[in-house]
């Protein structure tokens, strides 16, 4: 197990490695100068900038510094927010969308296998087919439609208890997070109820359930812990890459709800070719992301034996 | 299956009740866990308990060090928390701001500050303060982008840009409340310019201690104008609470500012509107529906920013000829660009480079030095282009680069052009869409043929316009070269005597037009509706816009609503 660990965590560290390289390279052959403004600058007061932010460097000895620096943990000040440091920016904004994050996958994963379950039981009826309609809207509409949609109905439903229920947007209370945290995993949990219907599905017709149908079993003690348990395997395995793509993927919310996460960052970064924001965000959501999967695979050897590892 | 048990489905329910709690119970927890990172967040739009309003901010402040602040919404926090030697009334009048009184002559200006202006911590705002904030901006180790405008001081730009010591300098502080400056050429817009942030006050004390950090947070400022920023969540929210040392805090109608939203989505920032929580909002085009069906009294601005065509004059380009300029121009017709193609209510048709709000001598400018006539007149552009075919020797001519950048108006305009000059003159365009910073660095080293340009004033003189094509500007992007503008915009920056710098800019005007050097689009114009109960809102053209320092809440018991354009008519 030690071992396994070991190799997993130096692949990851190398993963990493190579994001931050490639990142960097990519991101000096953006056309495009970071330091261009409205406003043209003077000669001199480029040559200023330049020499601030280690641009007048060749771009190998950049690289090496940067690399030095990264592996110190320093991101450097950021291009847009010149008295900021990328670090500050990264430790007061990611929190913000982890706790966003983390509400939108429970919201899926409950959501999901919840409503998979319920499809499953009622295959080829009614309920079922309602369900898997709406599950592929959920699918192929884009979040800021959902974005969009769930804020006006917010306002609807103000207007109509004529008081402010639910926020309309900002961070702060708990109740600011619940409509965005929805949205946000809306189509996660779209994805998650056809991954449980169809496991749903595959277990009713295996051997064990027989066995246990057989033996007499009550059936509310068969579904519960015979059948649910072990379609809900495959779900777990998704919910690993899935928490890293809704925690970067809250742009869009973000912006729409106004929470100041770190997603608006990431994003705004690299439109304005904010290189250290840039650097920054991606090299730590890179090696957010391999922890993640890491975390995921460890996991799955404790749910399932015939996975364990070493 | 598919016939489900009862028990099952109860299960199921119960195991979606506890989901719903455990849901509840993570929110919490989660709550509890990032309290650090936010703040309380439950006041209205106008709050009459605290006396305070709330408003929305298009994004996070880069910085509100006012030695390198550059951008429009650091622009309007300083405007709130900042106060120069003068400031800038409701009337667009220049009034005293720390300054109680000012002598400004042809070779310098003199100072007097008056005794009871207080920093946030109660210490006084002296001359000192002054003279280390623009000491700070000309150094060039800040690598300010707005040093220029301190050039008019004596030896600020040889110390900006050529190394000169920093003593040369020509700003003094004679003694706690008295500053002298000695000006670098004759100047007769300098007290315009003393209202703009980069000529704020800063307390060198204060700034070595926050070590180069100074501005990133709220207590790493000091503030001296009519509100102290109390609270700064970075992209979430910023306070500020009326501060109590300002020296004319009795004119300060509201106890507290807060700008508690802070994103770019203009449909958001309308739902916020819609459901009191913000206290006005800028409205576009998709927004403005809603806005009229909910019969807001809507209200209008230009902001003064204006768009253009501007030409390449660089060797070899085909726009360095006059009658190809020429063709175009006679073709355009920015009426028609206005209304029919971006039909964003509030922009009005552009006819000059001087936006039409420009004062002149005594009374507007357009009214004293009206735009040449333009009509379009195709017939006369074909011949034009005829000529200019074979001056250049072609037998027909190349595809023409425009270079533009990729907002949703810049591509109707570039569209719009494109599809115009095909159409009428047979000339075909190609369009170079780039994001923002690439279209600076393709303007900058001139890989155009023709650009969509746009200037916004940066002080209320119309020399913010004039000299954008005189031959040493840097702005110059076409690097259009004309000796006879150059001499008038000399006279105009050099002249005190404002009739002969309006004929200046008269002439600059006609120059502009009969050598087809810019073809003008349209004047940028805002839509936006304010909360009724608010009042006293100054819309500005350069500094904090919007401004509220000044605002104040109607009567609590006037009883108005959105609604109401009687009332709320101002």
């Amino acid at each position: 197990m030690r071992a396994y660990l070991l190799k997993r965590i130096v692949q990851g560290i190398i993963t990493v490695w190579f994001i931050a390289s490639a990142t960097f390279v990519a991101m000096h052959n953006v056309p495009g100068d970071p330091l261009m403004d409205e406003k043209a600058t003077t000669e001199e007061i480029r040559k200023n900038l330049m020499q601030k932010y280690g641009l007048d460097k060749s771009l190998f000895e950049q690289y090496i510094i940067y690399l030095k620096n990264m592996s110190q943990g320093d991101f450097g000040i950021s291009f847009t927010q010149q008295n900021r440091q990328v670090n500050d920016i990264i430790r007061e904004h990611f929190p913000v969308s982890a706790a966003l994050g983390i509400l939108a996958i429970t919201f899926a994963a409950f959501g999901g296998i919840l409503w998979g379950a319920l499809t499953a039981l009622y295959r080829n009826r009614l309920p079922d087919i309602v369900i898997m309609f709406l599950v592929i809207l959920g699918v192929s509409v884009p979040s800021f439609v959902f974005a969009a949609l769930g804020q006006l109905s917010i306002v609807s439903v103000n207007n109509l208890v004529g008081f402010s229920l639910i926020p309309v947007a900002g961070w702060g209370t708990i109740w600011h997070m619940l409509v965005p945290s929805m949205v946000l995993g809306m189509s996660t949990m779209a994805y998650l109820t056809r991954l449980m219907r169809s496991s749903m599905l595959e277990v009713v017709n295996t051997d064990y359930i027989r066995t246990a149908k057989s033996k007499g079993l009550p059936a509310t003690q068969i579904f519960l812990q015979h059948q649910l348990r072990n379609a809900v395997l495959p779900v777990i395995t998704v919910l690993g890459p899935a928490i890293a793509a809704i925690t970067t993927g809250g742009f869009v919310v973000e912006m729409v709800f106004a929470i100041p996460g770190l997603g608006r960052y990431f994003v705004e970064a690299v439109q304005q070719l904010d290189y250290t924001v840039i650097m920054g965000t991606t090299v730590f959501y890179g090696a957010f992301l391999v922890f993640m999967v890491i975390i995921v695979d460890v996991i799955y050897g404790f749910i399932d034996p015939r996975v364990r590892v070493g | 299956m598919s016939n489900p048990n009862s028990a099952s489905i109860s299960q199921l329910v119960w195991l979606g009740l506890g989901a719903v709690g455990a849901f509840f119970l993570l929110m919490l927890v989660l709550n509890w866990a990032s309290a650090s990172t936010s703040g309380e967040q439950s006041l209205g739009s106008v709050d009459y308990a605290s006396n305070s309003i709330t408003l929305a901010l298009e994004q996070e402040p880069p910085q509100l060090d006012s030695s390198r602040s550059t951008d429009s919404v650091s622009g309007i926090i300083l405007g709130h928390v900042m106060e120069g030697l003068l400031r800038v009334d409701g009337n667009n009048k220049l009034v005293p701001g720390v300054a109680e009184r000012w002598e400004i002559t042809s070779t310098g200006a003199k100072f007097w500050l008056r005794d009871n202006a207080r920093w946030s911590d109660g210490s006084q705002v002296t001359a000192h303060d002054f003279i280390f904030a623009w000491q700070t901006v000309i150094n060039p180790v800040t690598a300010s982008q707005y040093a220029f405008f301190l050039y008019p001081l004596k030896n600020a730009e040889a110390i900006n840009s050529r190394g000169m010591a920093m003593d040369q300098l020509g700003a003094r502080a004679l003694d706690d409340l008295t500053i002298e400056l000695e000006f670098e050429n004759p100047i007769s817009y300098f007290d315009k310019l003393l209202a703009f942030s980069t000529y704020f006050p800063i307390k060198e004390s204060f700034f070595n201690s926050t070590r180069g950090r100074y501005g990133s947070d709220a207590d790493t400022m000091l503030y001296n104008g009519p509100f102290v920023i109390t609270q700064w969540v970075h992209s979430a929210q910023l306070r500020a609470k009326k501060n109590p040392h300002y020296w004319d805090k009795d004119s300060i109608g509201l106890d507290a500012i807060n700008w508690s939203y802070i994103t770019a989505d203009t449909t958001a920032k309308l739902n916020l509107f819609k459901d009191n929580r913000i206290a006005m909002v800028q409205l576009d085009a998709e927004t403005l529906e809603s806005a009229l069906y909910n019969k807001w009294n809507i209200k209008q601005f230009a902001d003064g920013t204006i768009f253009y065509i501007e030409f390449n004059h660089r060797d070899g380009r085909l726009t360095t000829n006059y009658h190809l300029r020429r063709a175009m121009q006679l073709v355009s017709n920015s009426s028609e660009l206005v209304y029919k193609v971006i039909k964003l209510p509030g922009n009005l048709p552009g006819m000059s480079l001087f936006p039409s709000w420009q004062m002149g001598e005594n009374k507007l400018f357009q009214l004293e030095y009206p735009t040449p006539e333009h009509r379009v007149d195709i017939d006369e552009a074909k011949r034009h282009l005829e000529i200019a075919r074979q001056e250049l020797g072609l037998s027909s001519f190349p595809p023409l680069v425009m270079l533009s950048s990729d907002s949703p108006t810049a591509r109707k305009q570039s569209e719009y052009y494109q599809n115009v000059f095909k159409r009428t003159l047979g000339l075909e365009i190609k369009i170079d869409q780039q994001i923002f910073k690439q279209r600076l660095a393709k303007m900058l080293a001139g890989e155009f043929d023709v650009v969509m340009g746009g200037w916004g004033p940066d002080y209320e003189d119309p020399l913010t316009f004039a000299d954008l094509f005189a031959s040493w500007n840097i702005q110059n992007r076409g690097r259009y070269n004309n000796p006879a503008l150059d001499k008038q915009v000399r006279i105009a920056q050099g002249s005190l005597n404002q009739a002969e710098r309006m004929r200046a800019f008269g002439a600059i005007q006609d120059i502009l037009y009969h050598d087809s050097v810019v073809i003008p689009n349209y004047e940028r114009g805002r839509i936006y509706v304010v909360d009724p109960r608010v009042k006293g809102l100054v819309r500005r053209i350069t500094g904090a816009d919007p401004d509220f320092s000044r605002a104040y809440l109607v009567d609590k018991d006037s009883n108005i609503s959105k609604g109401d354009s009687k009332v709320a008519a101002n």
